[in-house]
């Protein structure tokens, strides 16, 4: 019984949304439409990505931002074209110098901290593996300084490999797996607000390195304009070039959603849910609670880069001042909690509507805005502020943060509740 | 000697100012980590907060200063710091006791309190926009005073800089901490406090009133925000995105000094201000005098920093990751939640 209800309960979630978008349409016109929904894909994708984190395994990750930066720079990486000027300058030369350093370093350091074995005494060891860990970071940096500003003035930066644009994805996708790794390794046998600490931590410094580091990513300037795994705008005109990203996106989240369903109902999926639910009892029962915390972490991750370069590729440009931690890391969250935290399904009409909602806010945010202005004048002489618009967008923060405290005080389960099937 | 009072000012002094203001943030930290158990996001905003209470009474009030010879702000921080703990215990009520009483994972707080870090900043910039503002230029009477002390050697032609806003700092954190010591060790209620820290139920079976020692927490922690929030805005300036850049170096505080020990806490914000400051001062400089002596075929560079400026957010990060993988109490033995 229980079954039937809540598949009625999708239809008439998922026709109503289909009613919204129907409106949204007409109303805006497709261009703007497909442009939306291309967005509010890739940020299903993402979404997925944090509901098998935070559904099924109980992970409180603030960091979403800092991987979908990851996913973006190494699409940039991996497929822009191929910058002719700094391939012949010296440039390449003198990174490959940094690099050999970078591993020598890497090996004096690891065969100091390994020293022990010839019977140094233990505080030694660690005093000298730190000490060389301090002289080759300064020797290494001091080396990239240079290289870096001779990038930087003459080539500009160093530009991608010209690869496909779904190879950019992918390893996108894989990057921000290996930063999870490492993230997950030393903050998962803790509590989960240590986690939290830490991916918030992590995501201002992948911000941060990319703003600064103009070698890299071009910094403040921006790269634009990406390439697109469809034929563009400018070839095919917008309707159409949209209409193909789209699809792409939207089989991708089709594909990623089949493979989570299997997933969540397989053994694997239910040793997950008995982690989250009693880490006790399934520790007893043999289960390997961080090894299996840290492969969900990786996998979330994993989808947050894929989604991120996504989103970053369909916008044509890599800004790295443009990731705000408010918009994109808490957006998603409403996306989750509100849709239903552990229910893929819930996940996408989470992101869908979230984000539709999200887009339209901004119009209305200022026709409020206005309206207030004009009326505060006329009525009681008020002098608005010259900043209000931008005030305004800000008011759509503490939109964000409401639905989040009242969310989780009186729908936890969300709209759409998680599903445990019970077998027998 | 120059580059030695170079040093002086721009670690010594800069690093105890940034300590200061991280330690008196991370003592709220840890009290609500230790008493509450959650890591309460919205501290960093609870310090924004006050500081702009404390501005707004400064705008209203901007003679009082005058009476007792005290930058303005600074006479008007008792009472945004009653107001900034009369909030939060608001916001414990509205927001964190329902989902305490209703027994949810203490994740699910964490999720709360990261909701309520995006209202109060939403609030303040709708209200005050992201203009950055001075204390000291709505203070009716006084000025920011900086002295600049000479000291007696003859090579000595630099000055030392300190300024009126830290030195009041400086006076407060010695006297908040005092009282806390006293607050912690000598009286009942703070006794209480250290008991529910260390084994909620049995404090709770013990007649202890959990609610006031939960209400107290939210005194302390919501006074000490506003404080360091206004000294803060004080000494630098008052930018409505203050907090989310200082949110990461109070919890490494908090952590490094281990969650639940208040001593820890003051510690641990020593340690990341000192290491902030030491990791981006250009070593280089204290190198100089001895440029002669050093042989011809070392090249000495011209700029000897751990991190670059633009990237000291990553310090803080460092020493948490450093203190999860080496010693997750921290150094004063504190709880691993």
């Amino acid at each position: 019984m229980t079954s039937l209800t809540s598949v009625k309960r999708e239809i008439v979630l998922f026709s109503g949304l289909g009613l919204f978008l129907a409106l949204i349409f007409f109303q805006m016109g497709t261009a703007f439409s497909l442009r939306m929904l291309i967005e509010a894909a890739c940020y299903a994708i993402i979404a997925l990505g944090l509901t098998i984190q935070w559904g099924y395994a109980g992970l409180f990750n603030t960091g979403i931002m800092g991987f979908i930066a990851v996913g973006g720079f190494f699409t940039v990486l991996i497929s822009f074209p191929v910058n002719d000027k700094f391939w012949n300058s010296d440039g390449p030369a003198e990174l490959g110098v940094v690099g050999l350093y970078l591993l020598a370093g890497i090996a004096i350091t690891w065969a100091v901290s390994k020293s022990h074995r010839f019977g140094f005494p233990k505080k030694l060891v660690t005093f000298l593996t730190v000490l060389t860990f301090a002289i080759s970071y300064l020797v290494v940096i001091s080396a990239l300084e240079p290289a870096a500003d001779k990038i930087e003035s003459g080539a500009g930066f160093i530009g991608g490999l010209g690869l496909p644009v779904f190879a950019g994805w992918i390893i996108g996708a894989l990057g921000a797996g290996v930063v999870a790794y490492y993230v997950g390794r030393i903050c998962l046998g803790l509590r989960s607000d240590y986690l939290a600490i830490a991916t918030l931590g992590i995501a201002e410094i992948i911000k941060a390195v990319f703003k600064n580091a103009d070698w890299l990513t071009q910094g403040t300037l921006t790269v634009s304009p990406l390439p697109w795994p469809v034929p563009t705008p400018n070839d095919i005109g917008f309707v159409a070039a949209r209409a193909g990203y789209l699809t792409v996106t939207a089989i991708i989240v089709v594909v990623i959603l089949f493979f989570l369903q299997r997933a969540y109902n397989a053994p694997w999926g239910r040793m997950m849910r008995a982690i989250r639910d009693n880490e006790v009892s399934s520790s007893a029962m043999g289960k390997d609670v961080n090894k299996r915390r840290l492969e969900i972490f990786i996998l979330g991750c994993m989808l947050m880069g894929l989604g991120g370069a996504a989103l970053v590729t369909s916008t044509r440009i890599f800004d790295p001042s443009g990731f705000l931690p408010l918009n994109h890391t808490f957006l998603i969250w409403v996306m989750v909690i509100l849709g239903g935290s552990g229910n893929n399904l819930g996940a996408i009409f989470g992101a869908i509507f979230v984000y539709i909602i999200w887009t339209i806010s901004e119009p209305m945010a200022i026709l409020i805005f206005e309206a207030v202005k004009v009326y505060g004048n006329d009525w009681f002489g008020w002098q608005a502020p010259s900043d209000l618009m931008a005030r305004a967008l800000q008011m759509r923060v503490f939109v964000i943060g409401l639905t989040i405290t009242l969310v989780l005080r009186y729908a936890p389960q969300g709209v759409l509740p998680e599903k445990v099937i019970h077998h027998g | 000697m120059n580059e030695l009072i170079f040093f002086f000012n721009k670690v010594i002094v800069a690093g105890s100012v940034i300590g200061s203001i991280y330690a008196m943030g991370a003592i709220g930290v840890t009290l609500v980590f230790a008493i509450l158990r959650f890591a309460h996001f919205a501290h960093a905003d609870l310090m924004t907060l006050g500081a702009f209470f404390s501005y707004i009474l400064v705008v209203a009030f901007p003679e009082l200063g005058g009476f007792v010879g005290l930058p303005t702000g600074f006479v008007v921080l008792p009472v945004a710091m009653v107001l900034t703990a009369i909030f939060a215990i608001g916001l414990d009520k509205t927001f964190y006791k329902p989902l305490r009483d209703k027994n949810v994972k203490p994740v699910v707080i964490v999720i709360a309190s990261v909701g309520v870090t995006l209202m109060i900043q939403g609030v303040i910039r709708l209200f005050a926009g992201t203009t950055s503002r001075n204390f000291f230029s709505v203070d009716g009477v006084a000025g920011k005073d900086i002295f600049r002390i000479k000291l007696p050697f003859e090579a000595a032609s630099r000055k030392i800089f300190i300024t009126e806003p830290q030195i009041l700092l400086f006076i407060f954190l010695i006297l908040a901490v005092g009282l806390l010591h006293y607050f912690l060790t000598r009286t009942r209620l703070g006794k209480a406090m250290r008991a529910m820290s260390d084994n909620p139920d049995l404090a709770r079976v013990s007649g202890i009133n959990t609610n006031v020692v939960v209400w107290t927490t939210w005194i302390i922690a919501g006074g000490l925000a506003a404080a360091a929030g206004t000294l803060l805005s004080m000494d630098v300036i008052l930018k409505p995105d203050l907090s989310f850049n200082i949110l990461l170096p109070i919890f490494a505080a908090a952590i490094v000094g281990g969650v639940g020990q208040p001593y820890g806490a003051i510690a641990g914000g020593f340690v990341v201000g000192f290491a902030e400051t030491l990791s981006v001062f250009n070593w280089a400089i204290l190198l100089r005098p001895f440029r002669d002596s050093i042989p011809e075929w070392i090249e000495l560079p011209s700029k000897i920093a751990f991190v670059p400026t633009e990237y000291k957010i990553i310090v803080p990060f460092v020493l948490l990751i450093a203190i999860l993988v080496w010693k997750p109490t921290g150094i004063f033995k504190g709880k691993v939640l």
